[in-house]
């Protein structure tokens, strides 16, 4: 990797186009929100008709108004709509579609669901169904990387059989110990171990928690990494055995266990660590046979050693923030990979241009434990401007759903620097307005202009010291003020006259005050 | 007009008139002079001794919010010349109902009518976006009535149940 655009990537690009033989003329989105949103528009942009689905209370969800055809697929639970495999066939079929793009979450990590796609005849637009089983265990994963030379963070690929077993391995690589769940995600299954007198109940209730959340009990072992950072790795593959990495996000900033804020790059890495990290992830692709987007999850220590965690295999939530910094659209690529074309550009002609942030708005309220807060949005004032980018699944007068998951939309920020990237996007989260729900956008507010942040000192208990230190509100009696007289001024102010006189006290609807002033105006404005 | 206005615990008394075609405003006796449009509905462009503030207005179920740029206050409007009761007005005696924060799914009930509760304890489980949460009695005292099942939804605002 380089510094500064693709220098020949426009060129590549006309080629590649010239090139297309078989593009999809119609592509089912199995997804709802603002991933959904997300690639519908991919669809528009490449000319490709889109087909959304939806469960009982998505009729009104943002992506099936921006969607070509719509069909439902049943009740609002997702078990029987989102995750039911049958009912988002039957909707391919009927509509024409010739691919499916799962998005992220749902079904878009279940092998079977690529199985099925593929037994249909549809193309499901990400890596293949034995890719992918083979990276869900994350013990098989393990087993198989060894062979390809994967750097892991010392500990067992296989689960543990008994508590002598655990004691044996956990002595030899040394103390503190992570035990994990080999099913495991999310934090469930998962307990750090300080010294051998804590190990086996420890093993026992970490088994049984991966047994009651995951139904597999099975538990490994491996060397805890303290305040570790979590930095991960895009990758592409086409079908036709080219591997590429678009440089690293940094996801370090996470709430139990679910990120949070990403960025990319991140502060942590340089450019010889990229290399290395980029050149691991391909191997581990390739060992897999992976094709289309997937992403490599490292954990990393505070001497820049890194471990292989995990593969996630689909478009990552937070995507946008490489493809802010690579110049490139991940998911028009995803579907020209799936359609059978060749990556238009090496390694070597990708590079990185300035630094993006993300920060995930979701429907919880940061000053009441993070309580979701599902409902009606009553009033929604949208940030823009030099630099932002919004992905977003919510509009004004929208309920949102108790039935999924909260995140409502993504704000990116872009900028030069990760200083400006970070001073836009405070900028940007000071004009979004999202009232009737409580969203975290506060909480992004402090993140931002904390120091620990601003200097790139990240791990993943960032988040928790932060949420921890006590805040000093500044009591603003002049604010407070303000907001006194703005309360008068709402509840003596009728409503309709935005509409009529843009509201003007000044101007009154109806007087002739307000038709003067009117016509002042006017003359005014014809004068300049 | 005279309000009598609430902001975040603390007393205002807001007197405002039309004058011609413009409005004073005295606030706690004291004349400010402002600059207000509305520029749509619940959004205010206030200008105060040449300070631009927006100010935007949220109406949830159960609470009328005012955000001065990024801070939220919560405000109580009162028309002393309205019959209205004060019945906003809350001592911490007398009847209180448990409101529900958020639209769910009531997974459980923890109490039975007529049980003693303590100020803080759980009453009901309420699930929302794959979440439980669990809704706490708002005082010491006693469940008087009960108005949800588990298995029932609820709507944000409902009431859920009466301590008294």
């Amino acid at each position: 990797m380089v510094d500064g655009w693709l220098p020949s990537h426009p060129v590549r690009m006309a080629k590649w186009a010239a090139a297309l033989v078989s593009m999809f003329r119609k592509i089912l989105i199995a997804n709802r929100g603002e991933i959904a949103v997300r690639v519908i528009r991919a669809c528009r942009e490449l000319g490709i008709q889109s087909v959304a689905v939806y469960s009982d209370v998505d009729r009104a969800s943002l992506h099936v108004r921006k969607a070509d055809e719509a069909y439902p697929i049943g009740p609002s639970a997702a078990a029987e709509s989102y995750l039911n495999i049958d009912k988002i066939l039957d909707a391919a079929r009927r509509s024409g579609a010739d691919a499916i793009h799962p998005g992220y979450g749902f079904l878009s990590e279940n092998s079977r669901f690529a199985h099925a796609c593929a037994t249909a005849g549809i193309k499901f637009i990400g890596p293949t169904a034995a890719a992918m089983e083979l990276m869900g265990s994350k013990t098989r994963a393990r087993q198989h990387m060894e062979q390809a030379n994967i750097p892991f963070v010392p500990g067992t690929a296989h689960g543990l059989n008994s508590p002598e077993e655990a004691a044996r391995v956990a002595e030899k690589i040394g103390y503190p110990v992570m035990l994990k769940a080999a099913a495991g995600g999310g934090g469930k299954g998962m307990r750090m171990v300080h010294g051998r007198d804590q190990l086996a109940c420890a093993l026992e209730s970490a088994q049984s928690e991966a047994e009651r959340a995951f139904g597999d009990g099975e538990v490994y072992l491996e060397k805890a990494i303290m305040n570790p950072r979590h930095i991960e790795m895009q990758i592409l593959a086409d079908e036709h055995g080219t591997t590429v990495y678009l440089g690293e996000r940094e996801c370090s900033i996470q709430r139990r266990h679910q990120k949070v804020l990403e960025e990319s790059p991140s502060p942590f890495v340089d450019q010889d660590m990229r290399c290395r990290m980029g050149e691991v992830a391909v191997r581990v692709a390739q060992a897999a046979g992976y094709t289309n987007a997937g992403t490599i999850e490292f954990l990393v220590d505070q001497h820049k050693n890194f471990y292989f965690l995990e593969m996630n295999t689909r478009l990552q939530v937070e995507h946008p923030v490489t493809e802010l910094t690579t110049g490139l659209d991940l998911v028009h690529l995803q579907i020209r990979i799936a359609a059978g074309e060749k990556l238009p550009f090496t390694q070597d002609e990708v590079c990185l241009r300035g630094h993006a942030i993300e920060c995930r708005i979701y429907a919880e309220d940061p000053d009441n434990n993070f309580f979701p807060s599902p409902g009606k949005i009553t009033l929604l004032l949208a940030p823009s401007g030099p630099g932002i980018r919004r992905d977003s699944g919510m509009y004004e007068g929208w309920t949102v759903p108790i039935e999924y998951d909260p995140l409502l939309a993504k704000l990116i920020g872009y900028g030069s620097d990760r200083k400006q990237a970070a001073a836009r996007l405070v900028r940007a989260l000071n004009e979004y307005f999202v009232g009737g729900i409580k969203t975290n956008i506060s909480l992004f507010r402090r993140i931002l202009n904390d120091e620990e942040f601003q200097q790139g000192r990240l791990d993943t208990g960032f988040l928790d010291r932060l949420l921890s230190r006590t805040r000093d509100q500044p009591r603003d009696d002049g604010a407070a003020e303000i907001a006194a007289i703005a309360a008068g001024l709402f509840s003596v102010l009728d409503p309709t006259t935005v509409v009529q006189t843009n509201g003007s006290f000044g101007a009154l609807p109806g007087t002739a005050a307000a038709a003067s002033n009117w016509k002042k105006t006017g003359r005014s404005e014809a004068l300049h | 007009m005279t309000y009598d206005i609430t902001i975040e615990g603390k007393a205002y008394q807001l007197e405002l008139s039309r004058s011609g075609d413009r409005w004073l405003c005295r606030l706690n006796g004291r004349a400010v002079e402002i600059d207000a449009v509305l520029a749509r509905r619940d959004v205010l462009s206030v200008i105060i001794d040449g300070k631009v503030h927006e100010v935007k207005c949220e109406r949830t179920a159960t609470d009328i919010h005012l955000w001065v740029g990024s801070v939220r206050y919560a405000a109580q409007v009162r028309d002393p010349r309205s019959l209205r009761s004060r019945s906003g007005a809350d001592d911490g005696h007398g009847p209180r109902k448990l409101i529900a924060p958020m639209p769910g799914k009531i997974v459980r009930v923890l109490v039975i009518e007529n049980s003693e509760v303590a100020a803080g304890q759980g009453l009901l489980v309420v699930e929302a976006m794959k979440m439980q949460n669990e809704i706490k009695s708002p005082k010491k005292g006693i469940v008087r009535k009960i108005m949800a099942a588990a298995g029932g939804s609820v709507s944000a605002g409902d009431v859920l149940a009466i301590v008294e």
